[in-house]
């Protein structure tokens, strides 16, 4: 699936700027309370379950991603897991907001939680697996150039590219599924290098430089 | 703010209160433990930890060698640990190579010694371009390279988090390791600007 948040090497967002100094951590005091909003609420889904956070984050449409800002998406992304688990009904957050500018609209009932069926089987991320992994340091691989149908972090940009294996990083859960509590799936992980011109292209307006990026096993393939 | 036509959309700040609202009525979000969530990352979780590992590492060899071979076992030795930073790498950058970390997909970043993201790191030029002009991007950031300095750009894309070690810049040799820390920035340790000696 390519969602609005796979933005690497897409086109059209103008020129960067030199950072701000002094910036605080929040601009604005609601951007505080949506982000420990969303840290507790996707407790009282299911776990802290990050992969399916970042796959409520990638299915907001482009002004709840976009206009919104950081803190906006958390906000929606939360809502969205909230509903879906049936601890607040649609429209819920809406009508409550009306509400609290003198609105007086009905707000809906709340409803029977409906959680995922899911629940971790260690904390954090990495796992050990059984099986040796497929793939060594140095050996050149494939970024497969078709992604599975639901969410996935391998971005399009090196889909179908070659490069070469830099480090074996621990094994971890597969986003893929986690993201859907299909189940956790652990799988080795690599640090993958590419070159510049293998992913831009080997024009002389290609810049020279080296990218790694880490990829699940399941998303690579052997080259020969 | 918005460049939407809907001038029905509720603005975040609003919506936020509302569903502080309503978790807190049925007793699922507890406010002081929000406000300590807020203030912890606020004040204790920040780039200061980061500037702490870099100067250690400036300053004492052996434990600028640790950190590089196991930069998350190294940076708990200093008490850092927590979200966000289950497996950190540390990577040096040096007159000719130059690391800079981007999350092209979120914006993955490691909270125990940075904090949380900056705007721009959330911002999708920066997302979008950095993997692709890097060069470009960081000189309109403010850092120029030279040509003959390699980059490598590291996209975040697992739970692997990326620390850059800067780095120390010339004309420090007689500074302490607590003269040094307020010197290392946010900005390098994530590889869009380098650290200067004042």
């Amino acid at each position: 699936m390519d969602g609005i948040a796979d933005l690497g090497g897409t086109d059209g967002w103008g020129p960067a700027h030199p950072p701000p100094r002094d910036e605080p951590v929040f601009a604005e005091q609601w951007e505080g309370r949506s982000f420990a909003l969303t840290l507790l609420s996707m407790g009282r889904v299911s776990g802290q379950n990050l992969d399916a956070f970042r796959h409520a984050l990638e299915r907001q449409d482009r002004p709840a991603y976009f206009d919104d800002g950081y803190y906006g998406r958390w906000l929606n992304a939360s809502e969205l897991m909230l509903v879906e688990s049936a601890i607040l009904a649609p429209g819920a957050v809406d009508a409550r907001a009306r509400n609290l500018r003198g609105e007086g609209v009905k707000e809906p009932a709340v409803p029977e939680p409906n959680k995922p069926d899911y629940a971790a089987t260690g904390p954090g991320s990495l796992r050990t697996v059984d099986v040796e992994p497929a793939f060594e340091v140095g050996e050149r691989v494939r970024a497969r150039a078709t992604p599975s149908d639901g969410p996935t972090r391998l971005p399009a940009y090196v889909r179908g590219h070659t490069g070469v294996v830099e480090v074996i990083q621990p094994a971890a859960l597969l986003p893929d599924t986690h993201a859907v509590f299909q189940g956790e799936n652990a799988q080795h992980v690599y640090s993958v290098r590419f070159d510049s011109h293998e992913l831009w292209g080997a024009g002389p307006d290609t810049e020279p430089f080296t990218l790694t990026i880490e990829l699940f096993e399941s998303y690579l393939e052997k080259t020969a | 703010m918005s460049t939407s036509e809907n001038t029905d959309r509720i603005p975040p700040a609003l919506r936020t209160e509302a569903l502080e609202q309503l978790l807190t009525e049925r007793g699922l979000v507890d406010p002081n433990v929000m406000n300590k969530f807020i203030a912890n990352y606020e004040t204790n979780v920040g780039p200061l930890n980061g500037a702490k590992v870099v100067a250690k590492a400036w300053t004492d060899p052996e434990y600028k060698q640790r950190l590089l071979a196991d930069g998350t076992a190294a940076i708990k030795e200093l008490g850092f640990s927590g979200p966000q930073g289950e497996h950190i790498v540390v990577v040096e950058n040096t007159e000719t190579t130059h690391n800079v970390v981007v999350c092209t997909l979120c914006s993955c970043y490691p909270w125990p010694v940075l904090g949380l993201p900056p705007s721009w790191y959330k911002d999708p030029v920066y997302r979008a371009r950095v993997v692709k002009q890097p060069r470009r991007v960081l000189a309109e950031m403010g850092l120029e390279l030279a040509d003959d300095v390699q980059i490598t750009v590291r996209d975040s894309s697992s739970e692997v988090r990326w620390l850059v070690l800067p780095q120390r810049p010339a004309d420090t040799e007689d500074l302490t390791e607590e003269q040094l820390v307020p010197l290392v920035t946010r900005d390098a340790m994530v590889g869009v600007a380098k650290v200067h000696a004042s």
